[in-house]
């Protein structure tokens, strides 16, 4: 296991002009990213969704990369989100998974079977042309530019150190710095989409 | 019934070409196989197949964010399925997106035996989400206008499909 805002600041180093979706990985992202307009971090919109949410901006946006931090609880609830990328198979999304082995904003608790599932294997299962696993921090950072140079769909699980969050949700430090409305602005002008979306 | 009492697929079509859609993003039931054979062979549509229905709120949510004008279109008993996605990535996120949903168990005479259409109604309002019956051709520009409210509010609208037993699978 290694911990996520470690492979971040590797990964800031790789990033390019991608677009951004860092998911849980957003309250360390926020503070390494130097293109905050090409990042999406929308916190936790709904129970799961945010593979779908990326697969639909790649399939909006062809010409950019689109990089989500997404996270195995999130998948878990919607697993049927994998064939779907597959079946689209957008050469411009990258899915790096987040496995901490655990639900860590509700106090840590294990996600079903948490030590036993391989999420490479169920991406390739589900039709990825290329998926990857790292346990180890040097083997991610070794592979990390070759992932990137190749066309995607690709999925990237990696195993992270659980960040437990205990206290009620109403006493935790935000770390965000933007609504999600300013967001999505944010990132419509960058594209050039102001007037689409508003 | 009459064939002109009928919504044909064809008219659906035609409202998604006026409308400027660009993705259907969907899961099929067993009445609209007709109309995923027009949308498939419709070179301005890319049709993006779902395997549960709270997932073509969030994938619509990024084509829409994207830039992209997507509909939805999904059977009402996986609109209530959704209720979570509906409410965070559509709601959550302003996203002006029609929900095309096959009432089914709808009827406009008699007593409505499937719980299906009984919730549907309920489901909806209980979002504060607006929605109008499409039930033949001749109500087919209420979809522009579900486009347009869309548009206008930056929320989905709804339009329940009331006539899934007949144009739409031939």
């Amino acid at each position: 296991m290694f911990r996520t805002a470690d492979m971040l600041e590797i990964f800031q180093q790789y990033r390019g002009d991608a677009i951004v979706i860092p998911g849980r990985g957003g309250r360390h992202w926020v503070h390494l990213s130097t293109c905050p307009q090409r990042d999406v971090p929308l916190g936790d919109p709904a129970m799961g969704g945010h593979a779908s949410f990326a697969l639909g901006l790649a399939l909006a946006q062809p010409d950019k990369k689109v990089i989500l931090f997404d996270s195995e609880g999130d998948l878990l609830m919607n697993l049927g989100a994998l064939p779907t990328i597959a079946e689209q198979a957008p050469p411009n999304f990258y899915h790096f998974l987040l496995d901490n082995e655990c639900y860590a904003t509700t106090g840590g608790q294990p996600v079903p079977n948490a030590k036993n599932v391989a999420y490479d294997v169920m991406a390739r299962g589900a039709g990825y042309p290329r998926a990857f696993a790292f346990e180890h921090l040097e083997d991610f950072a070794a592979h990390l530019q070759a992932i990137l140079d190749q066309p995607g769909p690709v999925l990237v699980a990696m195993k992270v150190t659980p960040e437990v969050e205990n206290n009620p949700i109403g006493q935790r430090p935000r770390w965000q710095t933007r609504t999600r409305e300013q967001v999505v602005r944010d990132l419509q002008a960058e594209l050039g989409l102001s007037a689409a979306h508003g | 019934m009459a064939q002109e009492a009928q919504l044909s697929p064809e008219t659906v079509l035609e409202e998604m070409k006026k409308n400027g859609v660009t993705h259907v993003v969907w899961l099929p039931d067993s009445e609209t196989n007709w109309l995923y054979l027009l949308m498939q062979a419709e070179p301005s549509l890319h049709l993006v197949a779902v395997s549960r229905e709270s997932m073509a709120f969030s994938t619509a949510a990024g084509l829409s964010v994207g830039g992209k004008t997507p509909i939805i279109l999904i059977q009402n008993t996986g609109l209530m399925e959704s209720g979570d996605s509906l409410r965070g990535w559509a709601l959550g996120l302003n996203i002006p997106v029609v929900l095309m949903i096959g009432y089914r168990g709808w009827t406009r005479h008699g007593v409505t035996q499937d719980t299906a259409a009984t919730y549907t109604e309920r489901f909806l309002n209980a979002f504060g989400i607006n929605y109008y019956l499409v039930e033949s051709n001749a109500d087919a520009s209420r979809i522009s206008v579900a486009f347009a409210e869309a548009k206008k509010t930056k929320r989905p609208v709804a339009v329940l499909v009331g006539d899934e037993y007949h144009g739409f699978n031939r």
